[in-house]
């Protein structure tokens, strides 16, 4: 480990983050180890080192060397650069902040959220995966972690607009509704940023992309380096506020709906100008208002729940909603919904090189979930699961069919698109 | 004075003092510190965080669906020894007697020969849950020696309580001597290690429910 670790830095920001509301949970755990059950890279990879319990112990040991009423005596020690050199796999690369164990913890410890407080720590001590953590600089310097910059964008969107023929509103002076995007759907799945155009035209929205806030990731966020998460917030607010947008879209990544769903508020200080939805929330608010006319799909499918929108995020019904009466061979997993299990990517994973193989390993327990139901694919509602996913399809040859739900969606609307609608 | 003489007197006093200072110096340390607002609009329709964090409380102390086979051992052992401990402690007679001459309160007890029953159950529970400790790779490397001194001030008074009661080994006024002793040893360190447990539970787990309930996360 390199000596320029500044292994206070770190001490202090365990101690400052505890401080905000995490003490309780970093002193509370009664080791009775039920989260490793819980945990797709343990029970993928039978190592306790990736038992969840574990990953509090710095945040843990930090407490209890400041805190712990017999710490005077010399019975708790400091926080050491061998810890930190140890942990830093197991706070980044082997947890996808999924949270899947702070709902088995008989406790209610909110492991997942010690963990992304823990990044924050190890980011101060000027450690944390470098490829991740360039993602994060990539954000704030160049407007996207895939470099997407303004003019990247525009390019890729006229791309989109020809190569779909849809209608693709950039930079509209006031438009109701700001929509953002995923750099990887702009990237790797365009076919995702041209069936939410067709959607929201087909409903009559009145809506824009923005050259000012277009960027939904938050990479800052997930490296645990905070600043960097309140710029891309600063970034969407000063947006939405130029056009006058009321309601912000996420469009399908899981992260990006907490980053700014539950968290933007905290980030940017104050309460948010605007409503956040993520797309399927939007979606299923057009279809509620019967503004959404499909055809039914017979294709067998399974959805896979984004974490961040369901187990954390709170709307693990609208994917439901969306798909019934629509899809009408739609087969649950098992566990499913709030219970999922995570692609394996989630939480900043997928941009760690180095955490491939684990991932892998992690897509076992999805592809054995899958092949249960006997449905032909699996749909998601975020990119980043999605792209986790296909890289591990490859890597193990797994023939199960992977798509998105708001392609599927845009793929069996009953009439043609309408043109967006213009600013009222 | 006699060893039982100061063993329920000064020395379970003394005790008594450490377990509530040191309980409300963690609990005030904790519940002191400015909490952090969270300024996110709240999901419609989401409960009261003061409801979330009691149905949360209270919903947590029911079985949960099994993860796994761990989980599933975890679960039953660790009803087993709670129950067991608490049947100890609050339906033994002698022990309601104690609990009426420093609080002036009592109630109806289990038979002895019960109680006995339970506390044998409960010792093999305790010793399970250290085999799984030190077996299981799981536990093991998530365990501390904090982990394993709570273990053992827990089980020191059931197996003290059982000699005394049983009348093995010594006097009954030197066990029953030892018995409180090795209370005192429990109150005293409780607040310092994982015992704390018994306390913070309700702090965590409201937490995590007015948390997650304001986004609308069903738990």
């Amino acid at each position: 480990m390199s000596s320029d670790v500044d292994i206070n830095a770190a001490a202090g920001k365990f101690l400052k983050l505890a401080e905000g509301h995490l003490a309780a949970y970093a002193e509370a755990c009664v080791k009775c180890g039920q989260c490793a059950d819980a945990c797709h890279f343990y029970v993928a990879s039978g190592d306790p080192r990736y038992t969840p319990a574990y990953k509090l112990f710095p945040m843990a040991k930090a407490v209890r060397r400041q805190k712990w009423p017999l710490a005077w005596l010399g019975l708790a020690p400091r926080l050491t650069r061998d810890d930190l050199a140890q942990w830093e796999e197991l706070l980044f690369d082997s947890c996808t902040l999924c949270g899947r164990c702070t709902i088995v913890c008989p406790m209610g410890i909110d492991i997942a959220g010690i963990v992304s407080a823990s990044r924050q720590a190890f980011v101060a001590a000027g450690l944390g995966p470098k490829d991740l953590l360039q993602a994060a600089d990539n954000a704030r310097d160049k407007g996207s972690p895939l470099g997407v910059t303004p003019s990247v964008l525009a390019e890729r969107i006229d791309w989109i607009k020809d190569e779909h023929e849809v209608e693709i509103p950039l930079d509209k002076a006031k438009a109701g509704i700001l929509l953002t995007l995923s750099s990887v759907e702009l990237m790797k799945y365009p076919d995702s940023v041209a069936a939410m155009a067709k959607l929201l035209n087909h409903a009559g929205v009145d809506w824009t992309l923005s050259s000012k806030g277009y960027e939904a990731t938050n990479f800052g966020y997930l490296a645990g380096e905070m600043d960097i998460a309140k710029v891309m917030v600063e970034r969407i607010t000063a947006a939405a506020e130029a056009v006058g947008a009321a309601t912000v879209v996420i469009p399908e990544c899981g992260h990006a709906y907490g980053a700014l769903r539950w968290s933007g508020a905290n980030l940017l200080g104050r309460p948010l100008p605007y409503e956040v939805l993520h797309i399927t929330e939007m979606l299923a608010r057009l279809k509620r208002a019967g503004r959404l006319k499909l055809r039914p799909t017979e294709a067998s499918i399974t959805y896979h729940d984004p974490c961040q929108i369901s187990r954390r995020g709170g709307a693990t019904a609208e994917a439901r909603f969306l798909l019934d009466g629509f899809a009408t061979d739609f087969r649950e997993m098992s566990p499913t919904g709030n219970y999922n299990w995570c692609c394996g990517g989630g939480g900043g994973v997928q941009a760690i090189g180095r955490a491939a193989e684990l991932r892998y390993q992690a897509f076992k327990i999805k592809m054995d979930q899958v092949e249960k139901t006997g449905a032909k694919t699996m749909i998601s509602a975020c990119s980043n699961c999605r792209l986790t996913m296909d890289e591990s399809k490859e890597h193990w040859k797994w023939q199960g069919g992977l798509g998105s739900l708001v392609e599927l969606i845009a793929d069996h609307l009953a009439e043609p698109e309408a043109k967006p609608a213009q600013a009222r | 004075m006699t060893l039982l003489d100061a063993a329920r007197g000064p020395v379970l006093q003394l005790a008594l003092a450490i377990f509530a200072f040191g309980v409300a110096w963690r609990l005030s340390s904790l519940l002191l510190l400015p909490f952090a607002r969270d300024k996110s609009l709240p999901r419609t329709g989401a409960p009261p965080a003061a409801f979330a964090a009691l149905r949360e409380i209270l919903r947590r102390s029911w079985p949960q669906k099994s993860f796994g086979r761990a989980s599933l051992f975890m679960t039953v052992n660790s009803y087993v020894f709670h129950l067991g401990l608490a049947l100890i402690v609050f339906a033994f007679a002698p022990h309601i007697l104690f609990i009426k001459s420093l609080f002036g309160v009592s109630w109806g007890n289990l038979p002895n020969n019960v109680i006995y029953a339970v506390a044998v159950v409960t010792v093999a529970s305790l010793a399970a849950a250290l085999i799984r400790r030190i077996s299981n790779p799981v536990q093991r490397i998530i365990s501390t020696f904090d982990d394993y001194v709570a273990w053992f001030v827990t089980l020191l008074p059931v197996l003290t309580g059982l000699a005394a009661a049983s009348h093995l080994i010594a006097r009954y006024e030197t066990l029953l001597a030892i018995h409180i002793l090795s209370v005192a040893l429990f109150l005293a360190w409780l607040p310092f290690g994982k015992l704390m447990h018994a306390f913070l539970v309700f702090v965590t787990r409201g937490m995590t429910g007015a948390y997650l309930s304001r986004r609308g996360a069903q738990l």
